[in-house]
């Protein structure tokens, strides 16, 4: 059942970002930033955390769930620290994916070459 | 034909233009890009299963399991897999973390003959910055408002 949800939530998340490409002029990139601060956004009113209740990965995994694990490590840190958490917070939850972003993508450009 | 409008030309010609144009497949694209995403999303979720049967909370196995499916990514883009993929599935490749990876990889392999530092050390970051500097930008301004309502 939790796959299903997963594919279903996941899936409808990466329905929305094809629309806004095919209908609106908004590249990739665009996409990815619109998604990540929407994600952001949707997480400090609350309601990112019942989505990811219900779809698990399909909802952690798109990058709108980049935007939620920045905010919840934001909130968690204030509600330890206070203040200080505004700043301290922000990497605690995404610092694992953004280390094996930058680590990984300098390995396979070390390995790889471009396709001619 | 002098009394002509002159802009009816520049009409008649962009009304054509559109008319010519070739529309996207919108529905298949995003049947496309839901299917594809959604497995994506399954991957995910079953990488999260497995961190969890060591052990770990929900939470705990979310950063084990971006780091995992940011590894995907990044070989699959490598061996060009994931470009290939990104052909058919649009936003379906592009939206999950994968292609978050994908989006540092991909830069980071072409501009590598343009040096180590910068080359791939800067292209690296040609979407990853943006996503970076948006996505932080919003969570210090909703942390800022969120302090504010606790005091």
């Amino acid at each position: 059942m939790e796959y299903l949800l997963a594919f279903l939530v996941g899936g409808a998340i990466c329905a929305v970002g094809q629309l806004l490409m095919d209908l609106t002029p908004l590249t990739p990139a665009h996409v990815l930033v619109l998604f990540v601060s929407l994600g952001a956004f949707l997480s400090g009113l609350g309601i990112y955390e019942k989505l990811v209740k219900i779809g698990g990965a399909g909802a952690t995994i798109p990058l709108t769930g980049f935007g939620y694990s920045l905010v919840s490590g934001v909130f968690e840190e204030i509600d330890a620290k206070g203040a200080v958490g505004i700043l301290s917070g922000v990497f605690k939850n995404t610092s694992m994916g953004i280390a094996a972003a930058i680590f990984f993508g300098f390995l396979m450009a070390l390995f790889f070459n471009p396709k001619e | 034909m002098g009394a002509q409008d002159p802009n009816l030309d520049k009409k008649l010609y962009y009304w054509r233009v559109q008319q010519k144009k070739p529309r996207p497949p919108v529905i298949r694209n995003t049947l496309l890009a839901f299917t594809v995403g959604g497995l994506i999303c399954v991957l995910g979720q079953a990488v999260l299963a497995f961190f969890q049967s060591l052990g770990m909370t929900a939470k705990e196995a979310a950063g084990p399991t971006a780091s995992v499916m940011v590894f995907l990514g990044a070989f699959f883009t490598g061996l060009g897999w994931y470009d290939e993929l990104g052909k058919f599935a649009g936003a379906g490749s592009v939206v999950p973390i994968t292609g978050f990876a994908n989006s540092i990889v991909s830069p980071a392999i072409e501009f590598k003959r343009e040096g180590f530092v910068l080359g791939l050390g800067a292209r690296m970051f040609s979407v990853a910055g943006p996503v970076l500097v948006y996505g932080t930008v919003t969570a210090v301004v909703v942390g800022i408002i969120y302090w504010l309502t606790k005091l």
